[in-house]
């Protein structure tokens, strides 16, 4: 009688919704789910590391020529986009804080804000990506190198390219849309999910002590961020003063 | 465990009951950090520092990449599982890149 008592209540203790059966604890649940969302971010890791090993190397290849496609790009609209992800990641940071205090207006409200400067961010890089179009700096058939041979006399670099190396610019304009694509790829997918969470959290899915899907989103979300904190020096800023 | 446990029935933290939760102070600064060494990161860029410039420039990048993993990812707080998990992955990244530019570099390959 007394041991099925205990026994009733013992199990009681542990029966949280989000708490699965097949975990011992929810501190373990926790646990074993961000250890999972870390392992994904370690593949994600390899997978941008592969372009960032290309990009060291090509640009040691073809150096006048990276340097010249790379002066074409604009510092200022890549230097506010690092702010505004940075913005984003920070309104993400304080979602996780809301989730966990059990705050849900305010982390609806972080949750949109999130979203909102994820959605600026790709709106730049719109900008961005039409100058590249006008200017056919795309890799493909209609690729101009004309730039790169006799740079117009308001381009921040002067230097006049033979014809060979100034078509191993489109190396560097591949390189610039895989790199930056698959970000924006990922950012996409993100903001996709943010509207997802921001639904869920709406119905106060994360209100009442269930934070582990806007954590581990968050873990996502500032992985994307630090690829980018990369990608802006190596794509935009190294380049400014040559070495000869 | 449990029996010693001062809130046994975990009513009030049920998810983490040794969850540490950064504060919104904590994560402003962090913030204001990152902006501050983003404009260090453009204004350095300008600055003809030779060999140092993608020196400087990668070199905030990593600071700026670990003070987000430490403190926006809550690294810092984790357990030394995730620790160890976060340090192996950057640290293969680290030996693939290295050797394979050592590599490449050491070849007549290019254009050396």
């Amino acid at each position: 009688m007394d041991n099925h008592t205990i026994a009733h209540t013992e199990e009681h203790h542990v029966s949280l919704p989000q708490h699965r059966h097949h975990f011992e604890t929810e501190e373990q649940q926790r646990e074993a789910a961000t250890f999972g969302m870390w392992l994904f971010l370690l593949t994600e890791i390899m997978f941008f590391g592969g372009l960032f090993m290309a990009y060291l190397l090509y640009r040691n290849w073809y150096y006048d020529a990276f340097v010249a496609a790379s002066n074409t790009l604009n510092i200022g609209l890549g230097a506010v986009n690092t702010a505004v992800l940075i913005g984003s990641g920070f309104a993400m940071a304080l979602a996780v804080w809301a989730a966990e205090v059990r705050k849900k207006g305010l982390l609806v409200i972080f949750l949109i804000i999130t979203t909102l400067l994820g959605t600026v961010f790709l709106g730049v890089k719109y900008v961005e990506y039409k100058e590249k179009f006008e200017l056919r700096h795309v890799p493909g058939a209609n690729f101009d190198i004309s730039r790169f041979v006799n740079p117009p006399a308001d381009a921040r670099d002067q230097q006049h390219l033979a014809p060979d190396m100034a078509h191993k610019t489109e190396i560097y304009f591949s390189l610039y849309f895989a790199m930056t694509g698959m970000h924006a790829l990922h950012m996409i997918i993100g903001i996709g999910l943010l509207i997802w969470l921001t639904i869920r959290a709406q119905r106060g899915a994360f209100s009442s002590g269930y934070v582990a899907p806007i954590e581990n989103f968050g873990l996502y979300w500032h992985f994307v961020d630090i690829v980018w904190l990369f990608l802006f020096p190596l794509l935009y800023l190294i380049n400014i003063h040559p070495m000869h | 465990m449990t029996e010693h446990h001062p809130d046994p029935m975990n009513v009030t933290n049920p998810e983490h009951d040794e969850h540490h939760i950064v504060s919104p102070l904590q994560y402003t600064m962090v913030f204001g950090t990152l902006l501050v060494f983003t404009g260090v990161t453009v204004g350095a860029a300008y600055i003809d520092l030779g060999l140092f410039n993608p020196v400087i420039a990668l070199g905030i990048a990593c600071f700026k990449a670990c003070i987000v993993i430490l403190f926006f990812m809550h690294v810092k707080y984790s357990s030394r599982l995730v620790k160890m998990t976060v340090g192996a992955g950057f640290f293969t990244f680290l030996i693939l890149v290295t050797m394979s530019l050592t590599d490449y570099m050491s070849r007549a390959w290019g254009r050396w």
